[in-house]
């Protein structure tokens, strides 16, 4: 497959300078080198900048509530695992109204792989805290500063066993494409928070501000994945230094292995229009 | 009198009432009785009180009565609460010596079940097994049927688990044979002639129609009284390949089914009211993005976590306005076990045809009350698929997945099974499923999914069944469980003719039809498990007629027959 087969004609409605560009760019390079047909492909996205990501790449699209991509990503998932399943939201969605999905998909273990925008701000309700905006950061309704502990998604991931836990950011797009590229190889749920300034709500996490601090987590090669301990040491670093790259890898038996669907045929694929109950009806008698 | 009775076994949570109840049914059924039971239980695991009511008679029955005629009390507590629930000339089986029971009452007959259990079993675990013995031994069946009923109940088990029971059964049996002087008891078997017949509840039915209409996902989150449709349907997953996913909470199961929907899957989730207010805006996303989901509502008292195990038809207007923003639904009301089995297949095929959400309305009676059925007819089911086929999908392309037809239905591809790619999407979208802002586009789309939709669902509604309506002096009207009390009040009312009419399906709303059946009634009054009289708001919103009263019930239970009876005679 080529970039250009995955080139959609809707108008980008995204502010100009916007961090998702660096995604979306960065998105269809991966796609572009997966050999994959776009029918092949599904993106699920709620609601917020990022969830409009889908309808930018020519691929299926599922853009449904706000907060619950994750049910849909893994059922669709668990219902046709011949689909590459992606899914594009953001630290609002993701971490704030689905907070639970994500908790409970990280146990499931779907094969899916999640790219949450996170720019640390509400950027489509103009403005407000998200989950991840930092301690003190002004808005319009916390007037003097948030005062709530920022969530560490990162972390949180590790802890709940999640097996690809990663951060991006969207200025290193060829860095971005390969991690999202590895999300979608790692057989299970792979987490790729990626940050990504706001031009017009986020004064403070700024593309200054973030590319003064972030740094590859392996440039020296030193740095191993797989160790969980090291892993979450690393998921916690915030403030001068920010790490992008995988923070940590583990390979983990998936929901559809555990399930017995990753063999025969997808549950799509089944006829239904005869099934038989004849057997279980007789054990009514 | 008729020739039926109504039994109780009474006692703690955790006494294995449970047990008994399904060994009983299976017990009356096989020496030829018709049956119906239903539990009663509170909201604990163990300690309170729980009873398990069971009807028999030579007659088909679809509903209870207040008053037992044989009670037995497994514990001291029992005593005192059921004493008073007993039908003149009842009686009332106990354990004096164990309950340490003084008093002296005409209804007492003292068994001493603990005694015999220990004996013959080895533990006090085994009074369920007497307690069969001793009711067939009152009834007066043959002996014969309560060694089947042991032997089916404990199959599987030891061959010494089952003799134990088997012997503490039959002490039981022998017991009462010997000691009970009164024949008032002993009702004519045989009605039913072929007993190779099940006995299920409506949750049972649903998860048979759920299979036979092909469903492959089903996601809930545990909720009385919906729960046993999860655990059922999870026994049958591995013979049917279905998988079964126990969701986070209802808001992800409702979205779960609905991916599993879009990628071409028929999926159902099941919850009660409270669990369905979490459904709500997942509802409303399926009606958007045009994705058919089969939703049951296992309706129970509220607001809020209300009597958790009991019964209620309060959420009618909940499920008929559910939802933001305006789309076509269909809901359905079933009145039967035999209806939800046939109703839920209907469903899948409905809601997958219009691409709506269906919903079958239940609630705690119809979910976990027993009765003997006929066999289903399984010849007459037609499952009928309406997306593009793998075959043809082959072919598509440039494919619009909302495209305009007349009647509001666009041709449905699953993903990757077509050249093309799927947009679907919950903002106002074009005919490609792209976001957009354009005022004709979005006006033509709530037409699409409102107006057209609901005139095609419109032609193929549930007829109301309407029962004993000739002449009736008064005409009863409800929708849901309320079928079997009406149909066993208009079999057996004597002074006056009662009728009635039920709806198994109460959106679209049969209007015309319920107007025309309505029209010459003389006194019409609707028969409601609520406090506001939903059903009767809504016979006025939809044909201007207004009933002469209603009978309401919102106190958790059931109506019973002769509750039911008394209050049409005030009402009158």
């Amino acid at each position: 497959m080529d970039i250009s087969d995955f080139k959609s004609n809707e108008e980008i409605a995204w502010c100009p300078g916007c961090g998702n560009f660096g995604i979306l760019t960065a998105v269809k390079k991966t796609l572009s080198q997966l050999a994959r047909h776009p029918k092949d492909i599904l993106f699920v996205s709620g609601i917020g900048q990022a969830s409009k990501l889908p309808h930018y790449v020519n691929c299926n699209c599922f853009n449904g509530l706000h907060g619950r991509t994750l049910p849909v990503a893994s059922a669709a998932k668990i219902a046709n695992r011949n689909l590459t399943v992606l899914v594009t939201t953001g630290d609002g969605d993701c971490y704030g109204e689905g907070g639970n999905h994500l908790i409970h998909n990280i146990r499931r273990n779907t094969d899916i792989t999640v790219i949450v925008h996170d720019n640390q701000v509400y950027g489509l309700t103009k403005g407000q805290s998200s989950p991840t905006s930092d301690p003190g950061y002004v808005t319009k309704i916390q007037e003097e500063g948030v005062i709530l502990e920022p969530l560490h998604p990162l972390e949180m991931a590790i802890a709940l066993g999640a097996g690809f836990v990663a951060r991006g950011y969207s200025l290193e797009t060829e860095h971005l494409s390969w991690l999202i590229g590895e999300g979608i190889r790692h057989k299970g749920f792979s987490l790729i928070d990626v940050l990504q300034p706001c031009v017009s709500f986020n004064k403070k996490n700024t593309y200054e501000w973030y590319s003064k601090r972030v740094y590859k987590v392996n440039d020296n090669g030193s740095y191993d994945p797989e160790n969980k301990m090291a892993a979450y040491e690393k998921s916690h670093e915030w403030g001068d230094r920010i790490p992008i790259g995988i923070i940590y890898r583990a390979e983990k038996e998936t929901y559809e292995e555990k399930r017995g669907l990753s063999q025969g045929i997808p549950l799509v694929d089944e006829q239904i229009e005869d099934v038989d109950i004849k057997g279980i009806l007789s054990e009514f008698v | 009198m008729t020739n039926e009775l109504t039994i109780k076994i009474t006692g703690e949570a955790g006494q294995g009432i449970q047990t008994i109840g399904a060994a009983l049914c299976r017990l009356f059924k096989n020496a030829g009785f018709h049956i119906f039971a239903n539990q009663d239980l509170m909201s604990r695991i163990r300690g309170g009180n729980n009873f398990f009511q069971l009807r028999i008679s030579d007659k088909p029955l679809f509903a209870l009565r207040q008053k037992s005629d044989i009670t037995v009390a497994l514990d001291k507590a029992s005593v005192a609460l059921h004493k008073s629930s007993m039908t003149d000339g009842g009686i009332l089986v106990l354990d004096r010596k164990k309950f340490n029971v003084i008093e002296e009452d005409n209804a007492f007959f003292d068994v001493p079940f603990y005694d015999m259990a220990v004996r013959t079993g080895g533990s006090a675990l085994f009074i369920n097994s007497v307690s069969c013995g001793v009711l067939a031994g009152i009834v007066g069946v043959e002996s014969s049927y309560v060694e089947q009923a042991m032997n089916a109940t404990f199959a599987g088990k030891d061959e010494d688990v089952i003799r134990k029971n088997k012997d503490a059964a039959c002490v039981g049996y022998d017991f009462v044979r010997s000691n009970l002087k009164r024949d008032a008891f002993r009702i004519k078997a045989g009605a039913i002639k072929d007993t190779n017949t099940p006995i299920m509840n409506g949750n049972d039915a649903i998860v048979l129609g759920a299979i036979r209409a092909g469903c492959k996902f089903y996601s809930a989150y545990p909720m009385s009284p919906s729960t046993s449709i999860m655990e059922v349907i999870a026994r049958y997953a591995k013979k049917f390949n279905i998988v079964v996913e126990q969701a986070e909470d209802e808001i992800a199961a409702i979205n779960m089914i609905i991916g599993a929907s879009f990628a071409g899957v028929r999926s159902m989730t099941a919850t009660a009211g409270g669990g369905f207010a979490l459904m709500v805006e997942g509802l409303s996303l399926a009606a958007m993005t045009e994705t058919p989901i089969v939703v049951v509502v296992a309706q129970r008292p509220a607001p809020a976590t209300g009597f958790p195990t009991r019964t209620a038809q309060a959420d009618l207007e909940f499920v008929l306005h559910a939802g933001h923003g305006e789309f076509a639904r269909a809901v359905y009301a079933p009145g039967t076990i035999e209806e939800l089995f046939f109703v839920t297949i209907k469903a899948f095929n409905v809601a997958e045809k219009y691409q709506i959400p269906a919903i079958i309305l239940t609630d705690q009676h119809l979910a976990d009350s027993y009765r003997n059925i006929e066999t289903f007819d399984l010849n007459k089911i037609k499952i009928q698929r309406y997306i593009i086929s793998k075959e043809d999908s082959k072919r598509i392309k440039n494919y619009k997945r909302y495209q305009f037809t007349e009647s509001g239905i666009s041709p449905r591809a699953i993903p990757s099974w077509i050249e093309d790619v799927i947009y679907v999407d919950s903002d106002e979208h074009t005919e490609e499923g792209h976001i957009t802002e354009d005022a004709e586009m979005g006006r033509k789309m709530v037409e699409k999914r409102f107006y057209k939709k609901f005139s095609g669902l419109s032609q193929e509604v549930e007829k109301p069944t309407v029962y004993n309506m000739e002449r009736a002096d008064i005409v009863l009207l409800g929708f849901g469980s309320t079928y079997g009390v009406m149909r066993e009040v208009s079999d057996t009312a004597t002074d006056k003719k009662v009728g009635f009419v039920h709806l198994p399906q109460v959106w679209p709303f049969p209007a015309i039809e319920m107007a025309g059946l309505l029209k010459n009634a003389k006194r019409v009054l609707s028969v409601e498990n609520n406090a506001g009289g939903q059903l009767a708001r809504l016979l006025r919103r939809e044909t201007g007629l207004q009933v002469n009263g209603s009978v309401l019930k919102y106190d958790g239970r059931p109506f019973h027959v002769d509750g039911l009876m008394d209050r049409i005679k005030k009402e009158g």
